[in-house]
């Protein structure tokens, strides 16, 4: 890291006026964006100067406690986003449960292994490497289980007709809702497809740019943002699989009837 | 047979009936009444309480699947999930579409050309291929017309002959005393003899 090239408050500041004139081209314009343009970056601004000095200090006390409230808390953020991003979403205490149950089991043993066998920094739950893992591989695992939750409860909803035939035929539960559980999981996996696929081609991953830009050889960049995207990729698939599972099952009774009147109405809006 | 004792669902029942074998009983009501909603109780397709059997036994002590098998309940608008007709069928093979005025070829066919009445008579085939104790028919001939309705009344004929207990809703007061032995009328939630048999 010794040809680190440190930044000025300045620095930042003169990068944001590519911005700004987009807001002043917006007003001209009118386009109508400027004052959720305005607001958005001011939340960038403030949320990442406080994550800043919450992980500066998270490193200098060096507590495994504190480690796990953020962890915790971080996971409870993505639980209620998946829960929020869902068109209908199951009633109840359950909904948030196997979003939440199904991320935390997949990303906390996929963490874990990372953190005790492959980075083995001491000591293993050390924040400074503990909590950016655990933000990157979460914050997909959040986005596959929101996809394939979309999907699999707005698939089961519409087709109620063609799920009760093959019920009323003498065909299981699970024989009755696999093309959809296939459909849902299909879209829990594609973004982290899609990413694997373009990545080094189309897009160069933030995190990799990140370590170049700050003076680390392109090869250790390449070497942990294959890790990551190994462990993402994983990770997001395991939670995918347990949530889709988790849901059908909380969609269906042990008389193989599907329990439509678990499934909450429609979301006004998109 | 079939044999209903006390089943309840919320804003239906109790209900006690039983069919003989071979006995048809025409349910009438007005729309709303809960006449689909008593059928899909029979067949377990929504919670429900109360005692339903057959003389293969009491559902409570089968499988749902199995029980579905035996006791077959043909909804008012069938469902489909697979692109061609022949993949909703064990052995399509064996299907004898002529009974029922259904185009010999229709098999090959994809589901969305399929008419609402060939639907309905499709779907019908499909449940009889399990040979089910029990048909619960929720208006079966409401998209056909006069000539299919005939076909279809003599194939319902046959599984009567047969032994198959029938539980009919319809809306046709004629197809009722056409078909059926009993004549119930199900209002305010409860099964009650009709005023002129």
């Amino acid at each position: 890291m010794d040809n680190y090239i440190a930044l000025s408050y300045l620095d930042i500041a003169l990068a944001s006026v590519f911005l700004l004139l987009n807001g002043a081209l917006s007003i001209w314009l009118r386009l109508g964006v400027a004052r959720s343009l305005a607001f958005a970056m001011v939340r960038m601004v403030v949320q990442l100067l406080l994550v800043g000095l919450l992980l500066k200090s998270l490193f200098a006390i060096q507590s495994p406690w504190l480690t796990l409230l953020v962890a915790l808390f971080m996971a409870g953020f993505a639980a209620r986003e998946i829960w929020a991003r869902q068109h209908r979403r199951l009633r109840g205490w359950q909904g948030l449960a196997i979003s939440g149950g199904a991320m935390g089991a997949s990303v906390g043993v996929v963490a874990i292994m990372a953190l005790v066998v492959l980075v083995q920094p001491a000591p293993w739950w050390s924040p400074r490497y503990a909590l950016p893992l655990l933000g990157m591989i979460m914050g997909n695992a959040m986005t596959g289980i929101s996809l394939s939750l979309d999907t699999l409860h707005t698939a089961l909803n519409r087709e109620q007709r063609a799920i009760e035939a093959q019920l009323l035929l003498g065909a299981t539960k699970w024989q009755a809702m696999r093309p959809f559980l296939r459909q849902a999981m299909r879209a829990g996996f594609m973004p982290s497809i899609n990413a694997m696929a373009a990545i080094g081609v189309v897009s160069l991953p933030g995190m990799m740019t990140g370590q170049i830009l700050s003076g680390v050889d392109p090869n250790e960049a390449v070497k942990y943002q294959l890790m990551v995207m190994f462990l993402i990729a994983g990770a997001t698939g395991l939670s995918v699989i347990l949530a889709t599972l988790g849901s059908a099952r909380a969609l269906t009774d042990e008389r193989h009837r599907l329990r439509l009147d678990r499934l909450g109405k429609a979301k006004q809006g998109n | 047979m079939l044999e209903i004792d006390t089943l309840s669902r919320p804003g239906i029942g109790p209900i006690s009936l039983r069919v003989a074998d071979g006995e048809c009983v025409a349910i009438t009501g007005a729309s709303g009444s809960g006449k689909s909603m008593l059928l899909r109780a029979i067949a377990d397709l929504d919670p429900n309480s109360g005692m339903v059997s057959t003389q293969s036994g009491a559902r409570a002590a089968m499988p749902a699947p199995e029980w579905r098998r035996k006791v077959a309940y043909l909804p008012a608008e069938s469902g489909w999930w697979a692109d061609t007709v022949a993949q909703h069928f064990d052995t399509p093979e064996t299907v004898d579409l002529g009974t029922l005025g259904v185009p010999p070829d229709a098999m090959a066919w994809e589901v969305a050309r399929l008419s609402s009445g060939e639907r309905q008579r499709l779907a019908f085939l499909r449940l009889l291929s399990h040979q089910p104790e029990v048909l619960l028919l929720d208006e079966p001939t409401a998209p056909l017309d006069e000539d299919n309705t005939a076909l279809f009344e003599q194939r319902l004929h046959r599984c009567l002959e047969n032994g198959t207990s029938v539980v009919l809703v319809t809306h046709d007061p004629a197809q009722a005393k056409r078909m059926a032995g009993r004549h119930l009328v199900l209002a305010d939630g409860k099964l009650t003899e009709a005023a002129h048999g």
